[in-house]
């Protein structure tokens, strides 16, 4: 489904160039659940954002669904974005004058989706996320953990392919962050290939596969699916 | 993939409302700039108007006869103050009643005296003229009647008075009938001009008109100040005109020394003067229109740069660069379109309310200037958010997430 082959991705600071990404290789199957952990700086983020193209590789090839997707012009990345990948990020990133249910319904919106077939689609991602009573409420008058939750319905109400997650739990308390990774894992379960970016070496343990990112390169992968299974 | 019309406004209403002081500021300039244009010219062709109306007023088919000739065409100062090398006389007046193009003719002969009535006295301007000029200048009379149709050169000894003489002198009683003595001589009153006599340079009110001849005597000269001429048709002007000017010429040993202006050409002059001055405050207000439009790009670039998280946030659900280009400029344009119809609602305001203080002012904005103030604040609003919306739309993706 994602195959990254030799990928790099340079920064310039100043007169420095700054490797986010050395010679990444990295084959993601359909309904993986992958956690992405290491040092601040060490690329997981930089990552992230390639994987979700939101950013592009300084060299190397991104092939998506077996298309090469490392060059697309912006239309094409943005098309992709749409219907192939969800986010979910750590602030959330809600827009503050709208409700949780015009939040959810953005993606929808950008899509040209009618509203006659946008209506239904969001009560039903507002039922699921158990935020039927907060939907007309705006991001501030939610907690944290609804906030999250109405981020995540927002990522899956186009039904991508892949959630890709940067600490998602960071903002949280401990059951709302144990709420949402439920949450995701369940949608993982549906068959969603779930990427999450964490610092927390408990949530990191919950996914099938594990990889260690060190100074923009991949240090460990490891399949995790055997200790996962008795979660 | 392209986000419906309805749906790119809906959400840029929101905006709007989310950024209330951003937005009530934007509509602010714009719509001060809409209403200045609105105002201003709406002065201008106020003025225009107003001069219009009283030349209008002047009379139907004008022309005038000024001695003195000066080489320049149109309206000439010198001869109106009367710089007169030949004195133009009641014969050269009688003389233009021969023209069978020439419908009325009123000779004009002006001065000041000391008009006085049993105690009561005053300096009083003087009008000699004829029986026409009541007809030429559109007056009216509000009692008695106006000169007698005599020959002109006939000294009666009467006088219409202007109304607020008729107070000033005989306060309560009743005027028309009465003597009244200008100078060392003694005229009847036999009318009273109407409250709607009033033209420009003169105010009946204060006036008070005597036959021609009278006035000749009373102020001891032969010379007439001017010769009104009313044409039969608007057709018929020039051929009067250049007739007028013919028949003065042969009068006078074959010198050309009276000016004939016709009353289109003053009202041309005026026109042209008072239409490029509404041009120039149309111009001028229109300066502050761009002033309004660089505003906003001002504050669009602020409005960008604040909302980097939503615009990237954007980018990351899957609207391209031209989506987010669009609703940028949705915004912008919507805040133009607010801020003009403000504007002009304003405006509108404005030039009713000066209408309300001046009566006489037509003060009513041009089309062709609310259709530009319109146009201008749209298209600067445009133009104007081309650059925020452009830099939106190439934020860094990492950075604006991250907040910075």
């Amino acid at each position: 489904m994602i195959e990254l082959i030799n990928i790099h991705r340079n920064f310039l600071v100043g007169e420095q160039t700054v490797h986010a990404l050395d010679d990444i290789n990295l084959s993601v199957q359909a309904g993986e659940y992958i956690s992405i952990m290491g040092p601040s700086g060490s690329g997981k983020s930089t990552l992230l954002n390639l994987i979700g193209l939101l950013d592009s590789a300084t060299e190397g090839t991104y092939l998506l669904n077996r298309q090469d997707v490392t060059a697309l012009p912006d239309a094409l990345r943005a098309a992709t974005r749409s219907k192939t990948i969800g986010f979910v990020f750590q602030a959330f990133h809600l827009i503050s004058r709208l409700t949780a249910a015009e939040n959810i319904e953005l993606p929808l919106v950008l899509a040209g989706t009618a509203p006659e077939q946008r209506h239904p689609l969001v009560n039903k991602a507002v039922s699921e996320m158990d935020l039927t009573d907060r939907a007309h409420h705006t991001p501030e008058q939610l907690s944290g953990g609804q906030r999250q939750r109405v981020a995540i319905a927002r990522a899956t109400i186009m039904q991508p392919a892949i959630l890709l997650a940067d600490e998602p739990t960071g903002n949280l308390d401990q059951k709302s962050g144990q709420d949402v990774i439920n949450i995701l894992e369940q949608l993982n379960r549906q068959g969603i290939t779930v990427i999450i970016v964490t610092h927390d070496s408990k949530i990191g343990q919950r996914a099938t596969r594990q990889l260690k990112m060190v100074d923009g390169r991949i240090e460990s992968d490891q399949n995790l699916s055997q200790s996962s299974a008795s979660r | 993939m392209k986000t419906s019309r309805s749906d790119i406004v809906r959400f840029s209403w929101a905006a709007l409302k989310g950024y209330p002081t951003r937005t009530i500021l934007m509509l602010l300039a714009m719509s001060i700039g809409v209403a200045a244009v609105v105002m201003l010219t709406a002065l201008g062709e106020g003025a225009r108007g107003y001069v219009t109306n009283e030349f209008t007023a002047l009379g139907t088919n004008l022309v005038i006869v000024f001695p003195g000739y000066s080489e320049t065409s149109g309206l000439n100062p010198i001869a109106m103050v009367g710089s007169t090398p030949r004195d133009l006389t009641l014969d050269d007046a009688q003389v233009l009643t021969r023209n069978t193009n020439i419908r009325r003719i009123a000779p004009i002969n002006v001065g000041a005296i000391n008009a006085s009535f049993q105690a009561r006295s005053r300096e009083v301007p003087v009008i000699g003229s004829s029986s026409e000029l009541l007809n030429i200048r559109h007056w009216e009379l509000a009692q008695g009647h106006f000169l007698p149709a005599t020959d002109l050169d006939r000294a009666t000894p009467v006088c219409v008075i202007g109304n607020r003489i008729r107070n000033e002198l005989f306060a309560t009683q009743a005027a028309v009938g009465q003597w009244i003595r200008l100078g060392d001589r003694r005229f009847r009153v036999i009318g009273i001009m109407g409250s709607e006599g009033r033209s420009i340079g003169v105010d009946v009110q204060d006036t008070i008109i005597i036959p021609v001849a009278s006035a000749q005597q009373l102020f001891n000269t032969p010379s007439l100040f001017r010769i009104l001429i009313e044409a039969k048709t608007r057709s018929a002007i020039e051929s009067v005109k250049q007739s007028t000017i013919a028949i003065l010429k042969e009068r006078h040993q074959g010198k050309r020394d009276v000016t004939v202006i016709t009353q289109d050409a003053v009202l041309a002059t005026f026109d042209r003067i008072l239409g490029a001055l509404t041009y120039a405050v149309g111009g001028i207000a229109g300066i502050s229109l761009a002033v309004a439009g660089i505003l906003i790009m001002n504050v669009m670039l602020v409005a960008v740069s604040q909302r980097t998280a939503e615009i990237w946030l954007l980018k990351a659900l899957g609207a391209p660069q031209r989506q987010i280009i669009r609703l940028i400029l949705s915004e912008a344009i919507m805040l133009s379109t607010f801020g003009a119809i403000i504007g002009l609602l304003l405006g509108e305001l404005g030039c009713f309310a000066i209408r309300q203080a001046f009566p006489d002012l037509p003060a009513y904005a041009p089309l062709w200037a609310v259709l530009t103030a319109i146009a201008v604040s749209l298209l600067s609003g445009f133009i104007f958010s081309l650059l925020p919306a452009r830099q939106a739309a190439r934020l860094d993706p990492v950075l604006a997430l991250r907040g910075k």
